[in-house]
């Protein structure tokens, strides 16, 4: 949990990789040559990789005496977030509620 | 309670108080994320009802969204920093970092509130469309987090200058920084599902 070493490495990394990540994002959002679905397959896949960079390298989920019970907490946000929105967008675009 | 001093952890960490106060602020960092979730529900279902107005790609500018993410992301990281030090018991560079926080999110937030007024010129209101009632919700919740954030930040400072580095003001400081790098996760899902996804059609 303490920092032992003088400089702030992970937080660096994490920076470095986030910036990466985000040209990258945009790099296949507006100017690769692929259909709708594969892009925001792709970019959605880079944000999951850039959150999970933010939590761990910058917040550090796991660290304290209750690192497992933030993990599992987050685990379980991502989760009903994940139920909310595609549950939403799938219930109110099929079926009935097209029409 | 707070009389059990742990001094081989970081101050924040020293007290069962701060230990109970920063578990209890990633439980409210998940109901947060569940909030952000309706809303990104909301702009999922009604995202491509434009009314006969303007569309994600005649209104979004990818320079001026591409700045605010490069300031968003680098307060998140900075504000880090400021962590970092406050671990090595370094006021002076606490300070510095989360003074150049701060200034980096009133950045984003200029050309955030420019933005919008930019968007309102061109017609594109909160009652032009379905797109853009749900588009601006999303994007107000977050930018008022941002604006909550830094009148809670400039208050810390002020009590930090007042009483030094304590397990209590420590605690504090922590706390804030789990709330800023929050609301970078939060942007980087706007940046990618509402501005990018906008752009792409």
């Amino acid at each position: 949990m303490e920092h032992k070493s003088k400089y702030p490495v992970s937080h660096v990394v994490g920076f470095f990789f986030s910036l990466i990540l985000t040209f990258v994002a945009v790099f296949v959002a507006l100017k690769m040559n692929v259909s709708y679905t594969i892009v925001m397959w792709i970019i959605g896949s880079l944000a999951v990789v850039q959150a999970g960079l933010q939590l761990f390298m910058f917040m550090h989920v796991t660290e304290g005496e209750d690192g497992k019970t933030n993990v599992i907490n987050m685990a379980y946000a991502v989760f009903v977030a994940i139920v909310i929105v595609a549950g939403s967008i799938w219930v109110l675009t099929s079926g009935h509620a097209a029409h | 309670m707070s009389a059990n001093v742990n001094h081989s952890l970081p101050l924040e960490y020293q007290t069962e108080q701060n230990r109970l106060n920063i578990l209890g602020f990633w439980i409210f960092l998940g109901a947060e994320i569940v909030l952000f979730a309706t809303l990104f529900a909301v702009y999922g279902v009604l995202g491509h009802r434009y009314a006969g107005g303007p569309t994600p790609s005649d209104i979004f500018k990818l320079n001026d969204v591409l700045i605010e993410t490069l300031l968003l992301l680098t307060s998140s990281f900075t504000c880090g920093l400021a962590v970092f030090f406050m671990r090595q018991r370094d006021m002076k560079k606490l300070l510095i970092w989360f003074i150049i926080t701060l200034l980096l999110g009133a950045g984003f937030l200029f050309m955030e509130i420019r933005e919008f007024i930019h968007y309102v010129h061109e017609g594109a209101t909160m009652q032009t469309s379905a797109f853009l009632s749900s588009f601006f919700v999303l994007l107000g919740t977050h930018g008022a987090h941002v604006t909550f954030g830094i009148i809670w930040a400039i208050m810390l400072i002020i009590q930090l200058l007042q009483r030094g580095l304590t397990p209590m003001t420590a605690r504090k400081m922590f706390i804030i920084s789990l709330y800023w790098h929050f609301l970078d996760v939060v942007w980087i899902f706007i940046f990618t599902f509402v501005y990018l996804k906008g752009m792409v059609g």
